[in-house]
């Protein structure tokens, strides 16, 4: 039995790196310091749905094959497309992704990785208007006044408050955790006496709980940092905030837009905006330009709805609009643990950090046009390559009908929707359980994964495999030229 | 005769906690199943249904239509509102509208939610061999 400690994990954009590890005969039996969905990762990385051998559809079934027989099919497959579509890539090292670009431009696809249905959008609005940010170290330490927007921590990325915001004890602004348990206590108390008086009276309907709060509630008034949360209902990181503001569905760019207003003391001629009273949000602009160093971290409530990137760009420029009056950062709560690095790495590789195409010889990037759901919905695909994701489950129902009429290749550790939907499964390790590798944490720090056990016997890295089907397509490619060459002479 | 009673709704999908889980368990798990193939409600909505916690709804859209768990939604008021954890569930039924810049509709479209006690939810299996005939 062995400890490992300082482990990162290998789940959300956090990359936790206090992870400790028991290993005990190549297998890890207890997780320390891990949130629930890393515990489920360490403990059920070698499940049952484990893929151990690559399969090949053959009479509508997926059967296993040699290693050999699958990277020679694939690769042909690729070798022979017009345009074919390399995704995913947000759950594999840095190492591999490189790999990955190098493949694409081989077979002249189109690169895209998962940002292009999670903060696809927050890229371009930061290429619209730039971005002040920082790394997660400095919000630590200095932010007084966190704000989460269309976003819940508590359950896509669990530690975040612990780790980096609320409830981490900076070297200049203390750990709310106390305070927020006492509010808690205080809540039960509340909801005893409540209890006790409906039974007193005999109403059976319960008051419901909305943000119809009275004014800016006290513990906005309190010392130490502070937490708003602006969402579209109340979510558990809601309820651990001090000011909770529930805007209506595809509204928050107003929102946001009467936030500007305000904190340039400006009025407005509405009694609410968004479906929250103009008077609470003056509580709110008070807030803003009264804390010493700000920060909003955001998620899919505003890439994905209404307005998409320009609500990114909207916030990126209240957060300039609030650089004049205080100190304000902002920040997009990325999801997969290394999508931020499947950007980084194609953008250093080819300038562009998502969609790219190499059918022309030379990387091209035109969002709309050459981002792969778009290819997908204009049935423009011959081929696929799916990597560490899962668009069998994420993409709508006619972007993966489009996508299986043509051949489909997977690599994956799981068999997850589209290893089934798959022409060709590869079985991959665990990249940070199994294989080491780089991967970039949301606020663009790059931080080593380790390699706690051995992979299962044949089951190789994504680096390796990539590189495999690299160099058979370059075989196949210089063969048929040889060929060609031969019947033009 | 009963009329049928459908309610209008906006569709949002998103992460919960417990789809994270099931996710990393294995998506062929029993703890991804339950943790996807549901749909949390606002209560006054579901009363006004006649649709009682952990039944049977069906979710329409322009886009596709498919059986969930209803499930009251425990922290706030949230009429006209429906949540469905991220997967292969939401998204038979999530538009693909993407409005030229690569990302689909996720959140924030038109639905309908009708009552349907008699109909079953379908495994990941059956709803991809239904969808895809895989």
């Amino acid at each position: 039995m062995s400890i490992v400690k300082s482990v990162t994990c290998p789940i959300c954009g956090c990359l936790c790196d206090d992870i400790e590890l028991t290993v005990e005969k190549n297998e890890v039996v207890k997780v320390r310091n891990g949130c629930a969905i890393c515990e489920s990762k360490f403990l059920g990385y070698k499940g049952h749905h484990r893929i151990k051998t690559p399969l090949m559809r053959k009479d509508g079934k997926l059967v296993p094959v040699s290693m050999d027989e699958a990277v020679h099919a694939a690769a042909e497959i690729l070798a022979n497309a017009n345009y074919p579509i390399l995704y995913g890539w947000s759950s594999t090292s840095s190492e591999a992704q490189r790999i990955g670009v190098e493949l694409t431009e081989e077979v002249g696809g189109i690169m895209d990785n998962t940002a292009v249905v999670c903060h696809g959008p927050s890229i371009l609005g930061v290429q619209e208007v730039g971005i002040p940010t920082c790394t997660l170290g400095q919000i630590r330490h200095r932010a007084d006044l966190i704000i989460y927007w269309g976003c819940d921590p508590w359950s896509a990325h669990p530690r975040h408050l612990e780790r980096y915001t609320s409830f981490t004890e900076g070297r200049f602004e203390n750990s709310q955790w106390k305070s927020y348990m006492q509010k808690l206590k205080a809540q039960a108390g509340q909801k005893k006496l409540e209890s006790a008086a409906r039974i007193e009276i005999g109403s059976t309907h319960p008051k419901p709980q909305t943000c119809t709060l009275p004014g800016m509630p006290q513990s906005m008034n309190k010392s130490g940092r502070k937490l708003i949360v602006v969402d579209v209902r109340k979510s558990m990181s809601a309820e651990m905030a001090d000011y909770f503001i529930q805007v209506q569905p595809n509204k928050d760019y107003e929102l946001m837009q009467a936030l500007r207003v305000l904190i340039t003391d400006g009025e407005l001629d509405v009694d609410s905006v968004a479906g929250v009273p103009v008077e609470y949000l003056k509580d709110v602009a008070n807030a803003l330009v009264n804390c010493e160093f700000g920060v909003i971290f955001f998620g899919m409530g505003l890439t994905q709805t209404a307005g998409k990137f320009r609500n990114i760009e909207i916030a990126i420029q209240l957060v300039r609009d609030l650089n004049s009056r205080t100190k304000f950062t902002i920040m997009p709560m990325r999801g997969h643990f290394n999508v931020t690095g499947a950007n980084i790495v194609s953008a250093w590789q080819s300038g562009y950090p998502y969609g790219v195409d190499f059918s022309m010889g030379y990387p091209r990037y035109n969002p709309g046009e050459t981002t792969c759901m778009d290819v997908l919905l204009r049935e423009e695909n011959d081929a696929s390559l799916v990597i560490a994701s899962d668009p069998g489950a994420n993409f709508p129902k006619k972007a993966v009908e489009n996508m299986i009429k043509h051949p489909l290749i997977v690599i994956d550790p799981h068999m997850n929707a589209t290893s089934m939907l798959g022409d060709i499964v590869f079985p991959s390790a665990f990249v940070g359980i199994e294989v080491e590798g780089t991967a970039y944490r949301m606020d663009h720090v790059p931080l080593p994964l380790k390699k706690v056990v051995e992979p299962p016997k044949g089951v190789f890295s994504d680096e390796e495999i990539l590189t495999r089907i690299l160099n058979e397509v370059r075989v196949i490619k210089a063969s048929s030229k040889k060929l060609s060459k031969k019947v033009d002479a | 005769m009963m009329v049928e009673q459908k309610l209008k709704v906006t569709l949002l999908t998103g992460r919960t906690i417990e789809q994270g889980v099931g996710k990393e368990k294995g998506k062929a798990s029993k703890e991804y199943f339950d943790a996807c193939s549901m749909c949390y409600m606002d209560a006054d909505d579901m009363k006004n249904l006649g649709v009682k916690n952990n039944t049977n709804i069906l979710v329409t859209t322009p886009d596709g239509s498919v059986v969930l768990r209803a499930v009251k939604y425990p922290r706030s008021a949230t009429p006209g509102l429906i949540y469905i954890p991220y997967g292969p569930w939401a998204n038979a039924i999530c538009s693909n509208r993407t409005t030229s810049i690569g990302m689909p509709s996720f959140k924030g479209t038109p639905a309908e939610v009708q009552p349907a006690l008699d109909q079953k939810v379908m495994t990941m299996e059956e709803l991809l061999k239904s969808e895809f005939g895989r």
